[in-house]
């Protein structure tokens, strides 16, 4: 301090100078050790890239190597002959896309009522919900299981998609988004001009909700793929299987054929990191940061 | 203050109308299983019998006299706790180099993020390959360092660090992207008062980004930690033994609670399992909310 007082000019130059001359080295190491990051985050799905391309026998082999000497799509043709796998894709898909059909209707109606409605209770209500959404899930899912059991939803799709019709995060997160960015004028002019309380939530308020809405869906929808322990208890015949149970249990048995079960798994991954690629930034930003988690 | 109109009726029964079928659902799948399993923990209930005699707090004071539940315990918080320690601080390290602007910016958030949206089966598998003792390139790179094969998969002590090694893979780059806005909502001028002061980049991160951080630690910290304390899915695919029988070698809270409840039909001595996870979970959060009042 004293320095840069007496002599401003070289104390304001010091430091300047200094990562000027460093500073080459140091972006070339911080750059080095984000690139060395990286290749070990994909390296585990670029392994299985490669085992689901191997043949039986290279797969067998040591030293493993990441790149196939010889490449073979056997392992993909397998993984559907001997598996209902397509099935199982088929289930996830309709598990996940129910599923957020299903969150975004809840999630926005009953946003919007909690949002622009006054009624009695209403705070309480809201309050319920948040303080249900710190609840995990594997909390409350035996008794769960037995309500689905009393109403014969065992080993069928929809006792599959049961709990996954709601998200209390979902009915926050739209109840946020109404308050922040629809005015109550907008309803009261609807109201005036003779617009029906239906006719106003479908035509003017769902069509300004577009962006929060499709933030809610790609994580409903990735959150619907990636299920497990539910599907788990509730399939248990091997045609509700979903992608995720089926390929658990087709790992554990006496032998296992692990190009198959590769190439299933690539499969498996396929739909979500598809939507991941093409919405990245918005995943990225806008799912990680309404606090949701998948 | 208004008279009710008709006009005002017709709000009134939309919102009633629209509520009510979402409010029911909530109840059957959220709300009414809480409470049954709250009411189950203090009830000695077979799943077959009429009776559920009451038994009070017993189901709670045999839990925590029972070694397999306390190793189940014991395992999970090991878990919860490393995955914090491997994935917060290098998420932190992340986002730091990730905050200055580079031409790769776009290909090392999509590299980092991937493992977050892909789902735990497949990505689980992909690391049960790695560390195969016999076939896995996990020992051929120990390898190189003269270290012996491992059997990460069976010894159980090294398989509680391969579920921490890829758990930790799986969340970091979520903890990276929260710490990545932290420190892009941190002003500028900050960086360069400190700059204007000989603050090395080391000292700018001591002194300027860590302090300013602390509130998104302690949120990132204690998410991480809630959401690993039902860690089931990895352990499931992870260590299964080589019968296939899964979850023998770890066993976790979430796997204890299921096969007490659908292995041997244990209700209320499960439930009270789940009520204590519930426990752990709501004092981890109220200690989050208190900390963070007390720091604004």
């Amino acid at each position: 301090m004293n320095q840069s007082l007496n002599q401003p000019q070289k104390a304001l130059e010091t430091p300047v100078s200094r990562s000027a001359n460093t500073g080459l080295l140091k972006t070339l190491s911080s750059e080095a050790i984000l690139m060395i990051g990286a290749i070990l985050m994909i390296m585990p799905f670029l392994w299985m890239l490669s085992t689901a391309l191997k043949t039986p026998a290279e797969i067998l082999a040591w030293p493993p190597n990441l790149i196939p000497g010889q490449f073979t799509l056997q392992n993909f043709v397998t993984v559907f002959a001997n598996a209902p796998f397509g099935r199982w894709l088929l289930n996830s898909f309709m598990l996940a896309t129910v599923s957020t059909v299903a969150i975004l209707l809840t999630s926005s109606v009953a946003g919007y009522v909690l949002a622009k409605f006054t009624f009695p209770g209403r705070t309480a209500l809201f309050m319920v919900i948040l303080a249900t959404a710190i609840v995990p899930f594997e909390v409350y899912m035996i008794p769960l299981y037995l309500s689905a059991r009393n109403l014969g939803l065992i080993d069928t799709m929809p006792g599959v998609m049961l709990p996954f019709v709601i998200m209390s995060f979902g009915i926050f997160f739209m109840r946020q988004n109404i308050i922040a960015s629809i005015p109550d004028e907008l309803i009261e002019a609807a109201r005036i001009d003779g617009a029906s309380e239906i006719w106003i939530f479908s035509r003017v308020i769902v069509p300004l909700l577009t962006g929060p809405l499709s933030a809610l869906g790609i994580f409903a929808f990735m959150q619907g793929w990636n299920q497990f322990v539910w599907p788990l208890l509730v399939a248990n015949s091997k045609e509700l299987y979903t992608a995720e149970v089926g390929l658990a249990l087709f790992q554990t048995g006496y032998t296992i054929n692990f190009g198959a079960v590769s190439a299933g798994s690539v499969i498996g991954i396929l739909p979500i990191l598809i939507v991941f690629l093409v919405l990245r930034r918005k995943i990225i930003y806008g799912v990680a940061l309404s606090g949701l988690k998948g | 203050m208004h008279k009710p109109s008709p006009l005002s009726r017709q709000r009134w029964l939309f919102a009633y109308a629209a509520l009510a079928p979402i409010i029911a659902i909530y109840l059957f799948v959220r709300i009414i299983p809480i409470g049954r399993t709250f009411l189950m923990s203090f009830k000695n209930w077979d799943l077959i019998s009429k009776n559920k005699p009451f038994i009070g707090f017993e189901n709670y004071s045999r839990l925590l006299q029972d070694p397999v539940f306390l190793n189940a315990l014991l395992n999970t918080t090991i878990i919860a706790f490393g995955i914090v320690v491997i994935s917060v601080p290098a998420a932190l390290g992340i986002a730091v180099l990730l905050s200055t602007p580079r031409k790769l910016s776009a290909f090392y958030e999509t590299a980092y993020f991937l493992p977050v949206v892909t789902s735990m089966v497949p990505a689980t598998l992909a690391w049960k390959w790695i560390l195969d003792a016999n076939l896995g390139p996990m020992n051929q790179l120990i390898g190189f360092f003269g270290i012996e094969p491992q059997a990460w998969l069976v010894n159980p002590r090294l398989a509680v660090f391969s579920i921490i090694l890829l758990s930790a893979w799986k969340v970091v780059g979520y903890n990276m992207i929260i710490f990545l806005v932290g420190i892009r909502n941190i002003p500028q001028s900050y960086y360069e008062a400190a700059t204007v002061d000989g603050a090395t980049p080391l000292q700018r991160f001591r002194f300027v980004t860590l302090p300013l951080l602390r509130p998104i630690l302690l949120f990132v910290s204690v998410i991480t930690v809630i959401q690993s304390y039902n860690v089931y899915t990895q352990v499931y695919v992870l260590a299964s033994d080589a019968q296939g029988a899964p979850g023998y070698v770890v066993r976790v809270l979430v796997y204890d609670m299921i096969e007490n409840g659908f292995r041997f039909f244990r209700m209320g001595y499960a439930s009270a399992e789940a009520m204590l996870l519930l426990l752990i979970v709501m004092t981890l959060t109220i200690l989050q909310f208190v900390f963070l009042r007390e720091r604004t």
